[in-house]
């Protein structure tokens, strides 16, 4: 029997009871829209989790620290270290050599210092902070008052509204456009290491395992002020950092923290173990997030300690596969019911059409025919069963997003999409609910093909 | 129409069909051989129970025999596969039932082309030829009517025409006129007699009304407890000893 004949007549044994076809048919929808509905959110609830990942800007970013440092991020790494002294330093070439690792876009330290604002003739205390051009992108600027800066070095600040409020309490936005004033700590290495200005210095002693001269470096704080354009107000700080518990409050662009050379606590390390200044904590960037764990292994191979959200991410994408896995078993339970339903359907008219099948095969059905007649009959619920779940699901879909967007809301949240129904999915599961349609008919179908007619042809 | 013009139509050697029930076994069919020549009109007659329609079913490739041969047209339909039985079904065998068997939820037309549809008959030619299968048994009217909207006779000339949609060599025919009048069963026999003869069809007609038999039928065969009764020439010097419990018996 050809294709067209098989399903006009599976059509028209279909519509012969509508009702109980029909019902069987929205059983199947249902079970089909409680499995969209479920994958969805689990889609969803993901791509959510990573959108507001990757919106604080750590998706791309390897943090790297010294093993000298008392403090790692893995503490039984640390354990195994025996003797972090040998370990190599973030000075000025280590970080030459990672800005040369490939993917590298930027290699910037997190500088972290004390400093004042000068303002209207007060004195305001606040973290001073060095900003990468990159932190443009960070979500935290998406609602930035003002500009970003124009420069890496430019004489310019974004100040957090927090303290922008504290230099101007009733119109803090007034700032933008005005002159302020930096007070801060230099560091300036002692005369005898002083030749080179810049920061900071590799300690050219420590060489060929010879042990530093306990004397040989050091430094003063000496007292200065630059002064800086307010270009932005900010309301959130970007980053909020990795390790410093303190909030910085005045951004500066990152070339201009390091061309004022500011004095830092880290500093207070460098004469105590005897070399140069050093970073606390180098932030590389990543030019795609996929390639995190590639450079991350090469800064390692260099003898750093690094850490990435990539790891934390890890857990979150493991967390994720059981959230789908639980979603879909539970979505798939009413589609199991389903099944049965379109077994029960089909047992019942291959009971009620005993006879005419028998008559089909008398004038000239194949078993093959009669069981592709059920199988296109059970297929037929399938696809208009997935159809119709696919539009509940979407329903369905919708209303959640409706109600969790009207519960933001009302807890002053913006409203966001928690559930998304993903192109892939719409044939996916189409796709499956025929085929679980076709296995509910297996049986139905190889019980109508081993019919007898003789039995069923006999004159009642 | 057929390629090998040297075999009969029809031909059984010692065919045997036995069926289990309870712990004993029926013998439907028991060794039964016969021949019939191409473009016979055959007429199968015995006493329900005499293993007639099992004969019939046997012919027709419903059903298989437990032991012997059943030939048609050269083909042992014995070692024919399921597939190949039902290709056979469709294009060389028509069949007319008693209870007519047309598919209530069916046009008259729609009930003509179901063979077309297993013999995958091209669609633009299925059309001319229920068409053609109508008229050969005189319905030329009613055509979009469900079965239930006729009378019996009407039915089962429907059902012979359905028949005859794939142009078949045998016509298999089981008790056609056991739910007709008298008159229309006479009709249904002329029709099938007139068709038969200008298709050169065989057929085979199981009955147990001898005297509708004898005036149709070129040959009768009487069957009891599933063997051959010696043969007769159908006709007024017909043995009186076969005669037929219900023979000549009509439903009002």
């Amino acid at each position: 029997m050809k294709g067209y004949d098989l399903f006009d007549l599976a059509a028209r044994n279909l519509r012969q009871s509508k009702l109980r076809n029909g019902l069987t048919t929205v059983g199947i929808s249902v079970g089909v829209a409680s499995l969209v509905a479920m994958l969805s959110l689990g889609v969803g609830l993901q791509q959510l989790a990573s959108r507001r990942l990757a919106g604080s800007g750590m998706f791309d970013t390897v943090f790297v620290t010294s093993k000298q440092d008392f403090r790692g991020f893995d503490r039984d790494e640390d354990r195994k270290e025996q003797h972090p002294e040998n370990a190599p330093v973030l000075d000025e070439p280590a970080r030459e050599t990672m800005a040369k690792l490939k993917y590298v876009t930027e290699v910037e330290p997190e500088i972290r210092v004390m400093g004042e604002i000068l303002y209207g003739g007060q004195t305001h205390f606040g973290f001073v902070t060095g900003l990468p051009m990159s932190a443009r992108e960070n979500e935290a600027f998406d609602n930035l008052q003002g500009k970003f800066f124009s420069r890496p070095d430019a004489d310019e600040v974004i100040l957090l509204n927090d303290f922008a409020k504290e230099l101007d309490p009733k119109n803090p936005k007034e700032l933008i456009g005005k002159e302020v004033t930096l007070r801060y700590g230099e560091h300036q290495p002692l005369a005898a290491d002083s030749e080179i200005a810049g920061r900071p210095q590799l300690s050219g002693e420590r060489s060929s395992g010879e042990p530093a001269a306990p004397d040989a470096y050091g430094f003063s704080v000496v007292r200065r002020t630059h002064p800086l354009k307010v270009v932005g107000i900010v309301e959130e700080e970007p980053y909020g950092g990795m390790r410093t518990v303190s909030r910085g409050r005045i951004f500066l662009p990152v070339d201009l923290t390091e061309n004022l050379n500011m004095a830092e606590f880290s500093d207070m390390r460098s004469p105590l173990r005897g070399h140069g200044r050093t970073f606390m904590t180098l932030t590389v960037r990543v030019k795609d997030p996929a390639k995190v764990a590639q450079v991350q292994d090469a800064i390692k191979q260099m003898g750093f300690r690094t850490f990435s959200v990539l790891d934390a991410t890890k857990s979150l994408r493991r967390f994720f596969t059981v959230l789908d896995l639980f979603l879909g078993i539970f979505g798939s339970l009413a589609l199991a019911v389903a099944t049965l339903a379109i077994v029960n359907t089909l047992v019942m008219a291959v009971l009620e059409r005993r006879r005419e099948i028998g008559v089909m095969k008398a004038i000239g059905a194949s078993d093959g025919d009669v069981k592709r007649l059920f199988f296109a009959e059970a297929g037929a619920m399938g696809f208009f069963g997935g159809v119709l779940g696919i539009v509940l699901g979407f329903g369905i879909g919708k209303a959640i997003n409706f109600g969790t967007g009207i519960y933001l809301r009302n807890h002053q949240l913006p409203a966001e999409a928690v559930w998304i129904l993903p192109t892939w999915l719409i044939g996916a599961a189409i796709a499956f609910s025929i085929a679980v349609s076709l296995l509910a008919g297996l049986y139905p179908a190889s019980r109508a093909a081993r019919l007898d007619p003789v039995q069923t042809l006999k004159y009642e | 129409m057929n390629s090998s013009p040297t075999f009969p139509a029809v031909c059984t050697e010692n065919v045997c069909r036995y069926y289990p029930m309870g712990g004993s076994i029926i013998r439907a069919v028991d060794g039964v051989s016969l021949t019939i020549e191409r473009g016979e009109f055959v007429a199968l007659l015995g006493q329900s129970g005499s293993g007639k329609s099992t004969l019939l079913n046997l012919l027709a490739g419903l059903d298989r025999p437990t032991a012997g041969l059943v030939v048609v047209q050269g083909r042992d339909l014995a070692k024919l596969s399921p597939e190949e039985l039902a290709r056979y079904r469709r294009n060389d065998v028509g069949m007319v039932f008693q209870a007519f068997h047309l598919i209530p939820t069916m046009t008259i037309t729609e009930n003509v082309e179901l063979p077309m549809r297993f013999a995958e008959v091209e669609r633009s030619e299925r059309a001319p030829r229920v068409r053609e299968s109508l008229e050969r048994v005189g319905l030329g009217h009613r055509l979009e009517h469900r079965p239930s909207e006729l009378s019996g006779g009407e039915q089962q000339r429907v059902s012979l025409a359905r028949a005859l949609a794939n142009r078949p060599s045998l016509l298999l025919a089981d008790e056609p006129t056991g739910n007709l009048d008298s008159r229309t069963g006479e009709d249904i026999l002329n029709l099938i007699r007139d068709v038969s003869l200008s298709l050169g069809m065989t057929v085979v007609m199981v009955t147990h009304e001898r005297a509708l038999a004898e005036r149709f039928a070129q040959r009768l065969i009487f069957l009891a407890d599933g063997k051959l009764l010696p043969a007769v020439d159908p006709g007024p010097q017909a043995s009186p000893g076969f005669g037929v419990a219900g023979a000549g018996e009509t439903p009002a």
